[in-house]
Formats: structure tokens, C-alpha cells, sequence
């Protein structure tokens, strides 16, 4: 009762029209508005579903960062490339991004072959040329068979993670000893590149995918969705799998390694250029991933991606930009505080989610302002 | 894009000089400045809009017109450099736009000052409303928010419904909406139970749709414009909402029925009558226009891809092809006196039909749009379907 006032009396003051006045009203005399422990549980799930996403962005954002010095801005359009690419084939159309693919393939193509010889520009050839044309066959000849939604969900990442690496070697190789900042302008203007082409290829309107499964898991009041399950299950693989490949393979270690010092790795031997496409490739991977993941939870656009990566990166930065862990964490803590925000104040929620990250930034600002120099 | 739209009407315009070679050479054409947002947040409502330009006439009353369309992505000081770089270089006679209630709000200084007609594509009423010196040069074509929630109030009342929770845009829709919804509501006797607010973007409802359903209201308004609408009403009923669930005419087009699927069966909404203008009666005036614009519109883009947002530029075009003969009275095209005409032309304006309604202007009344403007539809098996 004393909840219900708060938040009627609150709201009063919120809100300049009449209608608080009627709402207190009914609030006092049928329902309360009380916070029950069934919508605590919703709440905290919905939550943590979200903020799954969004660690899975944040991870793939602290990796990039950490090997390439690249803000991942695009990160958000694989995302929304995947999740309407996957509803496409779900109605049996082949999708526009195959074109995307392709164009971004050839550009690569373009770009790096302009400086490379004999065998090397064989290799590129396959990768840039024959991978695109071989994906849009495959997704040309099945696509009108609805081959069901584990084909499509695959089929949908297939065509969207190269273009990540393509992205990399068209925006960013060709500046990779370039200051953060510059490489940060580059990739504001890869986003909204792409966010451009995105509105060309899907159009305005968003699109919903099929869920994964239909089943659901009834633990006491709360009901958890199969989707929820694929997408907590998923997010720990990822870290995971980051973890395992890091820590234990020498591939990871070189990436670790170029991402402590550039100049030190190349003198051991380590290609950096490489460890740029791989890391590219692993956010590739990642964002179209959770893209096909999220298109059955809510209707996907050209550009929603933008926002879901944007809360990615409030997460990223709580972590420092390196600290995978922390990013995680912070992810969660994002989508938990957002889900009760929108219970609460559904006008602020925006606001309060963004605000979080200032006294972190401020936090971070007085404790690390010299190291972050040297790093 | 702007370069060839122009390079298209202009190639266009010498093309129809040279075949009709005589007296078209001598008359001014008529200058129309259109800034809509074709990209960006509202490219849902601008897309098809850009797409009715293209359906317009090219030629009124003797005089060639010149279409010149640029691009606002709904925000609102792109707008205003648009309306006045269209008035100032462009030298139009008149402006039409923007698509969003904000970017209008934000071009109404601009028309007035260098008093031009301005013709709006946006919902709210207080792009027209109160008339002060500033909007006597403004009008729109839209249906008010006010006259869509009196339209949703009373069909609420009429099916015995006394408690109602809303959930709207974060936005300048939104609030619209909760300020009409709320005056129409007390007037009908309507008690809201709780106010929510989501934005376009968000990819997740859950908590505002908890706490509506808390308040057990009878049923849901939601005022969304577009298929990001969908969202609160796909959430309401995995949350085992069973109510009847009220929508805005903002949800108007088939990408809403596509995304919503089975959840949005039954949804009743206000829209104009050019949404159901096959099933209007044939005595309805405005079914003619209405059935000509949908199929011309959709033998140039396709079966199924009209949308009641095009109509809106469309029928700001019809407004200005009535008033024209009118100011030419006054002046030739690129004077300030055709201006002025042209803005007491469509001033003076009486039962003019369009695709969304019957309007007849005032000095205190630049929609002009009565009940006739309006009508109610719920959807039933993937379709919209007028209701009685």
C-alpha cells in the first residue's frame, strides 16, 4: 500500500495533465499497483534475458577493442542484418542482404587486392569472391524450400558474418596504426553506411522471426520461454568458448598478445593484420548470432540494432573496454535495471539506463586517467 | 536523389514545353517544396509519402508544376534548414511537410516568416491549433489526434467499457495522444487506470505491460505509430491479456497486420475511410477518390504496398490544385501575392472530398475535417474491416 502510494504521488509530480489524478484514484481504491513476487521474478527474467544480448555485445565489442583499438559501432547492424535476414527466409523470400554480401565482398576484394600478388591474391579471391557467391547459391536454391527454422537460423548468420571481416578490410586495415579516435570516426561512418544500406535493402519496417521452440518452462509462477533458454544457454557458450580460446589455444594467445602491445607482437612473428580479421570475424559471429536470437522476442528494424549494441557498450565501458567479466556483469546489471525501469518509469527508462554509466565514467576517470595512457 | 528528382521533373517539364510549344512557354510554373522523412525513424510514413509526390500532377491549371522533394529523417533542425533552403533558393510557392509532429512544429517560424503556405503531414492538433499569427499560414492533412480519440472514447462507452490503461510512443505522438485520450476519456466517463510509455526502438515491454495488467483495466489503448506498435500488444497477450485492445490510426498499414500476426485479431481502431475504401458504400464521396488513389498507387508500387500515410501528401496536393485558380486571381506563381492567395485559397476552401475525409476550412479551422473523416475497423483473418 505504502508502494502504491509512493508510485501514485510519484507519477503525480511527474506529469503535468490530469491523468495521474485518476490513476492515484484507482491505485487507493481497486489495485494497488504493488510489486508481487511473480512480476519481481518476470522482471529480473526479462532482465537478464536483455541483458544476455546485451553481454554478448559487449563481449564481442571488448574483443574488438582490445585487438584492433576499433569501437565496434557497426556492431549493432549485424544484429539487425541477421535477425531480418532470418525472418526473410522464415516467409520463404531470398533476402536483400545477399546483394549486401556480395557488394561488400567485392569492395573488400577491391581494396585489398589493389596491393597483393600471386598466391595471396588467390586466397583473397576465394575469400572474398567465391565465399559470397557460394553463400547466396546455397541461400538461393534453399530459401524458397523453408527448410525450417535451425536451416534458416544458420543459413542467416552464414550471410551476414563475413561482411564483418569485409568491413574491416574495405574500413579499417588500411588504418590500422591509426589514433583510437580516428579509427572511432571511421567506424561512426561505417555505421551509418551501413545503417543506410540497411534501409535500402530491408526497408522501414521491421520484421519478426519464428522462435526457436515453442516450449516453455513453468518453475513455480514464472514461465520461461524456450527462446529465454536458447538465449542465456547461447550467451554462456560464447563466454565460454572466448574463454577457452583465449586461455588455451595459441591463436587466442597471439590475439591476446597483439592486443597488449602491436609493435611487440608483430616482432614475435604475429600477424596483427590477421588478428584484425579474426576479431572482426568473431564479432561478426557473434552479433549475427544474437541478431536470429532476439528476431522472435520483438520486431527487428534496419537500424534497431544500433540501440541494442549502444546498451552493449554502456556495459563495455563499465568494463573498461578490456575487462570481459566486468562487461558481462554490467550487461546484466543494464537489462535488469532497464526492465525495472520500465515497470517504474516507463517515460525515464532511456534516461535512467544511460545515466548508470556516468558515475562509472566518473569512477573510472579519477582512478585510471594515467594508465590508460600507458596501456 | 534530389538531383534527379529534379533533373526528372525538369527534363520532364522542357519535354512537355517542347510538345505543347506555345502558350506553356510563357506561364510561371508553380513551385511545390516538399521536405518529408524518407529516412530516419519515420521512414515508415515518408517512404510511401515520397512515393504519392511521384503520382502527382504535373501540370495545374496551365501551369507547369515543379515538385522538389527533399529529405528530414524526422529531425526537426534538418527540417527547418530544408524549409528554408526550399524557400529561399527554390523559390516555392508553397511548403508541404514534414512527416513528424515535431518537425512540423519546428517549420511553422519559418513558413510564417517568410509567409509561405504551409501544408502538414503530421497528427497532432497543435500544429494547427490555437490559430495565432504564426499558424494563419499553416494547415495539415491529417486527421487531429482529438477527433481519433473522441472516435475511440465513444466506442468505448457505447460497449460499456469504464476502465481503460494507456501505453504510448515516449514521444511527441505519445504525448498527444495521452493529452486527447485523457480530456475524451473524463468526458465519456472512462477512468485510465495507468499511463506507460514505450519507445520505437525498445526490444522489450514486459515491465509496463506487468503494470498495466496490475491495474486489471478492461482494455488497452495503444498509441504507437507503425508496426513498432505491435510490440505492447504481442506482450499483453503472452501475458494472457484477454481484453479488447484499442490502437490509433497510426497502426494503419498492411506491415502492422504482417508483424502482428494472430496477436492483433480483433484490435479496433479509428482510421480514415481510404484504409477500408473498397467496403465503404457507394455513396460515400469520398470511396471515388479514395479507390483512384489506391490504384494508382499500387499499379506504380504494387499490389498491397499503399499506405493511409501517402494519402496524406496526396491529399495536401488536392488542397493546393483547389485553391490554385483562386491565386492565380491574385498573382503569377513566385509572387508574394500568389502566396498569400494561395494561403486564403485553401483558407476559403469548402467540401473539398479527399482520400481521408471531407474538408472544409476556416479561419479557426485549418484541417477542416469532420466525423466523415473518420471511421472505425478492427481486423479479422489478416485484414481490415470496417466496422458499423
Amino acid at each position: 500500500m505504502a508502494l502504491a502510494f509512493f508510485l501514485a504521488s510519484w507519477r503525480l509530480g511527474g506529469s503535468t495533465s490530469a491523468a495521474p489524478l485518476i490513476q492515484s484514484q484507482t491505485a487507493y481504491d481497486e489495485s494497488p499497483i504493488l510489486m508481487d513476487l511473480s512480476i519481481l521474478l518476470i522482471l529480473i527474467q526479462d532482465g537478464l534475458v536483455n541483458g544476455a544480448v546485451y553481454a554478448l555485445l559487449a563481449l564481442s565489442l571488448v574483443v574488438v577493442f582490445a585487438v584492433t583499438r576499433v569501437i565496434l559501432i557497426p556492431q549493432g547492424e549485424f544484429v539487425s542484418f541477421a535477425a531480418l535476414t532470418y525472418a526473410a527466409l522464415d516467409q520463404g523470400q531470398v533476402p536483400g542482404s545477399l546483394y549486401l554480401l556480395a557488394g561488400l565482398g567485392a569492395a573488400a576484394f577491391l581494396r585489398a587486392g589493389w596491393h597483393t600478388r600471386g598466391r595471396a591474391l588467390a586466397w583473397l579471391a576465394v575469400e572474398t569472391l567465391l565465399l559470397p557467391t557460394l553463400i547466396a547459391g546455397v541461400t538461393i536454391v534453399i530459401a524458397p524450400r523453408k527448410p525450417g527454422v535451425a536451416v534458416e537460423a544458420l543459413l542467416a548468420v552464414a550471410v551476414t558474418v563475413p561482411m564483418a571481416p569485409y568491413l574491416y578490410r574495405i574500413a579499417f586495415r588500411p588504418m590500422a596504426e591509426a589514433s583510437v579516435l580516428v579509427l572511432l570516426v571511421a567506424s561512426v561512418g561505417a555505421h551509418l553506411a551501413l545503417s543506410g544500406l540497411g534501409l535500402l535493402i530491408f526497408g522501414p519496417e521491421g520484421t519478426r522471426g519464428p522462435a526457436f521452440s515453442d516450449a516453455s518452462l513453468a518453475v513455480g509462477d514464472l514461465v520461461v520461454s524456450g527462446q529465454a533458454l536458447w538465449i542465456l544457454g547461447l550467451t554462456e557458450s560464447v563466454m565460454a568458448g572466448l574463454y577457452g580460446f583465449f586461455g588455451h589455444t595459441l591463436l587466442g594467445a597471439a590475439l591476446r598478445a597483439t592486443a597488449v602491445n602491436r609493435l611487440g607482437a608483430r616482432l614475435v612473428g604475429i600477424p596483427t593484420a590477421r588478428a584484425g580479421l579474426i576479431a572482426f570475424t568473431l564479432a561478426g559471429l557473434i552479433g549475427a548470432a544474437s541478431g536470429v536470437l532476439i528476431a522472435p522476442l520483438t520486431t527487428i528494424y534496419y537500424d534497431s540494432g544500433f540501440l541494442i549494441g549502444l546498451k552493449g557498450f554502456v556495459a563495455a565501458i563499465v568494463g573498461g573496454l578490456v575487462s570481459t567479466p566486468l562487461a558481462v556483469l554490467a550487461a546484466l546489471g543494464v537489462g535488469i535495471v532497464e526492465s525495472f525501469a520500465s515497470f517504474w518509469a516507463s517515460s525515464f527508462k532511456e534516461v535512467i539506463v544511460f545515466t548508470v554509466i556516468i558515475p562509472v565514467l566518473l569512477w573510472r576517470s579519477l582512478k585510471h586517467a594515467v594508465v590508460e595512457d600507458a596501456e | 536523389m534530389l538531383q534527379r528528382s529534379r533533373f526528372l521533373s525538369v527534363s520532364a517539364s522542357l519535354l512537355a514545353l517542347a510538345l505543347a510549344a506555345g502558350p506553356a512557354l510563357a506561364a510561371e510554373p508553380i513551385r511545390v517544396g516538399v521536405t518529408i522523412s524518407t529516412t530516419g525513424p519515420a521512414a515508415s510514413l515518408g517512404i510511401p509519402q515520397k512515393n504519392s509526390i511521384a503520382l502527382l500532377p504535373k501540370s495545374i491549371a496551365g501551369h507547369d508544376v515543379d515538385y522538389i522533394v527533399l529529405d528530414d529523417s524526422a529531425d526537426s533542425s534538418k527540417a527547418v534548414a530544408n524549409a528554408r533552403k526550399l524557400i529561399d533558393q527554390d523559390k516555392v510557392d508553397v511548403l508541404i511537410g514534414s512527416s513528424t509532429t515535431p518537425a512540423s512544429l519546428a517549420m511553422i517560424g519559418v513558413a510564417a516568416e517568410k509567409q509561405v503556405p504551409m501544408i502538414s503531414l503530421a497528427a497532432s492538433a497543435a500544429i494547427i491549433a490555437p490559430i495565432d499569427a504564426q499558424r494563419h499560414w499553416v494547415f495539415k492533412t491529417p486527421q487531429n489526434d482529438s477527433l481519433m480519440a473522441d472516435a475511440i472514447a465513444t466506442h468505448m462507452q457505447v460497449h460499456g467499457v469504464k476502465t481503460v490503461a494507456f501505453i504510448g510512443f515516449n514521444d511527441a505522438y505519445g504525448d498527444g495522444w495521452q493529452t486527447e485520450f485523457t480530456r475524451a476519456a473524463a468526458a465519456h466517463g472512462i477512468t485510465i487506470t495507468d499511463t506507460e510509455r514505450f519507445a520505437r526502438a525498445d526490444s522489450s515491454v514486459t515491465g509496463q505491460v506487468l503494470k498495466m495488467m496490475a491495474g486489471k483495466p478492461q482494455t488497452v489503448l495503444i498509441a504507437g505509430a507503425g508496426t513498432p506498435a505491435a510490440l505492447p500488444q504481442k506482450t499483453l497477450r503472452e501475458r494472457g491479456f484477454t481484453g479488447v485492445i484499442y490502437q490509433t490510426h497510426g497502426i494503419a498499414n498492411n506491415d502492422f497486420l504482417r508483424v502482428g500476426g494472430k496477436d492483433v485479431e480483433g484490435t479496433i481502431l479509428p482510421a480514415g475511410p481510404m484504409l477500408v475504401a473498397a467496403r465503404l458504400p457507394d455513396s460515400n464521396p469520398i470511396k471515388k477518390v479514395a479507390l483512384d488513389y489506391v490504384t494508382r498507387y499500387e499499379a506504380a508500387y504494387g499490389a498491397g504496398s499503399v499506405a493511409t500515410f501517402g494519402a496524406h501528401a496526396f491529399d495536401a496536393m488536392l488542397l493546393v490544385q483547389a485553391a490554385i485558380p483562386a491565386a492565380l486571381a491574385k498573382g503569377e506563381p513566385g509572387t508574394a501575392a500568389f502566396r498569400s492567395g494561395l494561403r486564403d485559397g485553401i483558407e476559403g476552401l469548402h467540401g473539398v472530398v479527399l482520400n481521408h475525409g471531407i474538408s472544409t476550412m476556416s479561419p479557426t479551422d485549418h484541417n477542416g475535417f469532420d466525423e466523415r473523416a473518420r471511421v472505425m475497423v478492427t481486423i479479422k483473418n489478416g485484414s481490415w474491416v470496417l466496422l458499423p
